[in-house]
């Protein structure tokens, strides 16, 4: 079997908790993540699921380390990654991309998009020819070349998530991380970035990390699911087997709480009426 | 989508308004010596206490009149507005450029910096402005440059604890984390993505701080305690007028108009400079 | 007997004349939940502000009625009408923080409207809010009621909110997106709390949401609104076997099924938002004829 592009052993991270910060000192640190071991192998869309608290975002902070963990070991491309201070981590931010959620905030208002796609690839020594790459990140993603020169608040929220995707593509990482990517858009506009990221990572051969509330996009876009529950995995395996045979509890109330888009009269008295809710 | 932009308009006739006023004391006050109808030190006391052009007694040539000792009104101002222009520019520039350096490490960096940083703020803070400046100007010596350093010296903290709350609001951007992710450091970070989204900011609260700078030279120079009290300040005329307001009232009262219609000019052209020039209002 | 709530015609402009409703019309009868679904920009949610009287000051009504039990809102003195919709209506809002102040206890903004609106004792309003509280499944309701907003989880807060609408007995809710900012499940929590206390209580619920699937589970009317204009009325279980409108068909093959992935998620057909935006265009010519 071939070498997963990550390999993630007993990482746990701890924050900074705001909420019980003693008026003078810090504020003592909230362990996120409590120990998680798993792999990414190489060219797979694997989506990280679980409700808010659950660790997500924090477990692809990580990853890309924006975060740095307090214990366990993350290993990228075969190189350990764990505890690299910024400075080393720059010649592999290329390689490291991330899709952010709210394409609103990720973009700087006062940065044209030209300049925006373009940032990422002057900073890794890929300034030469940057009309014709900014060009070719714009086609890539379907906008026309005409928003090149366009401030954020002139594109709709579906053209400002494709114009984050561009940006992170530019560099043809192997990693992106895709966090909570739709939750922010429309049905039909969630339909055409998820379509677009699905054609693009497959081109591409991308590894991504798809963080995602939704188990319905997760089923069609990944390979393989991680279910997180309160900062540990409750379930990992192939997406189809997860599905159609649930291993935990935990997952199948949280695939049954899905409200399909038709008729079913039961669903909403499933575990009888009258009881109380847990 | 662009309901959420609430367009700001309007900033026209507040920018021409204000500008103008701003560019005809400017330019007065640079070629004064060519523009005032007097020599603004000249005594003349068969000329005292003559009235504005449009009262009976006045005489051509003295428009706004003469004060006490019988020098021209508007030639005193228009060469006061010199020391108040250099005093505005010099102590405003003075004070952002000190200000706003601390201001964007406290906000984008955090941790120790902020704390050692707002620390100094708050105690600053706690003295009096005014009475900070007489204190300093009376350590520093009278002059032209210990006014302006005085007001450097007090005013940077407003700088500082308006463009550190800036900052600190742009670090949590997912576009300061993408420049990390895009392999910027900490300093590149800061100057790329911070501060042109603080700039307005920064415009709009320098032009402010002129005007805040000549009220402050206004107030020194009142208490004599600013230039060497043969160059005619506004403050200085305000002090004199203030004298003889029985018996000239238009020596108080026309440098008053002018101190006033200066100051509020520096805010509003500073506020519609910013609407004007930001490309997210726009 | 006359239906819960009746907007006939509803059009509103912004101050640049801009339509921003575009002749609705719909009808909730007594005791039925009708969904209000469509994208953001649709409207949805200014109907249901409309209906309230909480419309912001930039959005003009410049024509249609608005019948609430057979009164007619726009008849109303101001101040009768807000007695009137007071009394009569309740709102459970998006997101429950926003909703709630955070620097005063749960237990007197609860009660506050019972008092204050309807005019009941203390103790009456606190007999109520108790017995709401327990129907919501809040087993500690004097902890609740004691806490400040911040101290209760989103589901909670939530809760909160729904006993609240449901405490003055009103006769029609307008639920604005209440389960959007909610986990997976607790929205299905929450949505089987709302379709119990609303068939226990028959009340009326206008449900606004962007979620086709919360539609098919909560109502049994629906009304899909695109750019202002309810392009298809139609009974849920009608609707969900066999949509009309094109826009209709193509939100459903959008949104996502994990029971047929590769079925759904289709991305909305050019054509579609073509047809959409002639059919706006021709109902704006011919409503601005009349109204020059």
């Amino acid at each position: 079997m071939a070498e997963p592009l990550f390999s993630v052993r007993g990482l746990k991270v701890a924050l900074p908790d705001m909420t019980r910060k003693p008026l003078i000192g810090r504020a003592p640190l909230a362990e996120i993540l409590k120990g998680l071991d798993f792999d990414l192998p190489r060219g797979s869309v694997t989506g990280i699921v679980g409700e808010s608290g659950s660790g997500k975002s924090t477990l692809g902070r990580a990853l890309v380390r924006l975060l740095e963990p307090s214990v366990g070991s993350i290993s990228f491309a075969g190189r350990d990654i764990t505890y690299l201070a910024e400075a080393q981590l720059r010649p592999l931010r290329r390689d490291l991309q991330m899709i952010f959620q709210d394409p609103m905030s990720s973009l700087n208002p006062r940065r044209t998009i030209a300049s925006i796609i373009a940032a990422p690839l002057k900073q890794n020594g890929l300034g030469d020819n940057l009309r014709d790459r900014v060009a070719e990140a714009l086609q890539r993603v379907g906008l026309p070349q005409s928003f090149a020169g366009r401030y954020r608040h002139q594109l709709s929220g579906g053209q400002r998530q494709r114009v984050g995707i561009a940006r992170a593509l530019a560099l043809s990482p192997k990693f992106v991380l895709a966090d909570e990517i739709v939750s922010g858009l429309d049905v039909s506009t969630q339909a055409q970035i998820l379509t677009l990221l699905e054609r693009l990572a497959a081109e591409m051969g991308l590894t991504v990390a798809f963080i995602s509330h939704d188990l319905s996009v997760i089923r069609r876009l990944c390979q393989q699911v991680i279910v997180m529950r309160e900062g540990r995995i409750v379930e990992a395996s192939a997406t189809d087997a997860l599905f159609d045979n649930p291993r935990q509890d935990y997952t199948r109330d949280l695939i049954a709480a899905i409200p399909l888009p038709e008729i079913d009269a039961g669903w909403l008295d499933i575990p009888s009426a009258g009881k109380p809710a847990p | 989508m662009d309901e959420a932009r609430i367009v700001r308009r309007g900033a026209g006739p507040r920018l021409w308004l204000a500008g103008g006023w701003l560019l005809l004391v400017l330019l007065a006050a640079i070629f004064a010596p060519l523009v005032a109808p007097q020599d603004p030190l000249a005594q003349d006391l068969m000329l005292e206490r003559l009235p504005p052009f449009w009262l009976d007694g006045a005489e051509p040539g003295y428009w706004l009149g003469t004060d006490s000792l019988g020098r021209d009104l508007l030639s005193r101002l228009i060469f006061g507005g010199r020391i108040a222009f250099i005093v505005a520019f010099a102590a405003a520039i003075a004070a952002c450029l000190v200000g706003s350096t601390l201001g964007l490490i406290a906000g984008y960096f955090g941790g120790w910096a902020d704390r050692i940083i707002s620390r100094i703020v708050d105690i600053w803070m706690a003295f009096p402005p005014v009475l900070f400046a007489i204190l300093l100007v009376a350590v520093l010596g009278t002059g032209l440059s210990s006014v302006i350093l005085a007001i450097a010296i007090i005013d940077w903290t407003r700088f500082c604890r308006v463009i550190r709350a800036e900052a600190m609001g742009q670090s949590r951007m997912d576009y300061v984390e993408n420049a990390r992710i895009a392999g910027y450091g900490r300093i590149g970070i800061m100057l790329r993505e911070v501060l042109p989204n603080v700039l307005p900011s920064i415009v709009a609260l320098l032009s402010l701080e002129m005007g805040i700078a000549v009220i402050v030279e206004a107030i020194l120079s009142f208490v004599n305690l600013s230039i060497s009290t043969d160059d005619p300040t506004w403050g200085g005329i305000i002090a004199e007028g203030r004298l003889s307001i029985h018996q000239a009232w238009w020596v108080l009262v026309f440098p008053l108009i002018t101190l006033i219609l200066t100051v509020l000019s520096f805010s509003q052209f500073g506020e519609a400079l910013k609407t004007r020039f930001d490309p997210v209002l726009r | 007997m006359s239906a819960c709530l009746d907007i006939i015609d509803l059009s509103a402009v912004l101050a640049n004349g801009q339509r921003v409703l575009r002749s609705v019309s719909l009808t909730v009868q007594p005791g039925e939940v009708r969904a209000l679904v469509g994208e953001s920009g649709a409207g949805k949610t200014m109907i249901g502000k409309a209906v309230l009287g909480v419309l912001p000051s930039s959005v003009r009504i410049v024509e249609g009625d608005m019948r609430l039990e057979g009164e007619d809102l726009g008849r109303l003195q101001p101040k009768a009408r807000r007695t009137l919709i007071g009394a009569r209506t309740a709102l459970i809002p998006q997101d429950p923080l926003t909703a709630l102040n955070p620097s005063r206890r749960i237990g007197p903004q609860m009660t506050d409207r019972l008092v204050r609106i309807l005019g009941w004792s203390g103790d009456k309003a606190d007999k109520r809010v108790r017995q709401l509280l327990d129907e919501v499944q809040i087993r500690e309701p004097d902890r609740v009621l004691r806490s400040y907003p911040h101290e209760l989880s989103g589901g909670m807060r939530q809760r909160v909110l729904i006993a609240a609408a449901f405490a003055a007995e009103p006769r029609l809710i307008v639920a604005d997106e209440p389960t959007t900012a909610l986990d997976v499940t607790v929205q299905k929590q929450i949505l089987r709390l709302i379709a119990e206390l609303q068939r226990e209580h028959g009340t009326a619920i206008l449900f606004v949401t962007h979620d086709l699937g919360v539609v098919a589970k909560i109502s049994q009317k629906v009304s899909v609104l695109y750019a202002g204009k309810v392009v298809e009325e139609a009974d849920t279980a009608t609707l969900f076997a066999s949509p009309q409108h094109p826009y209709t068909r193509a939100l459903m093959a959008a949104t996502p099924r994990y029971t047929d992935p590769f079925a759904s998620l289709k991305p909305v057909d050019e054509t579609v938002l073509a047809g959409l935006a002639a059919e706006i265009a021709a109902a704006d010519q011919a409503w601005s004829r009349p109204h020059g």
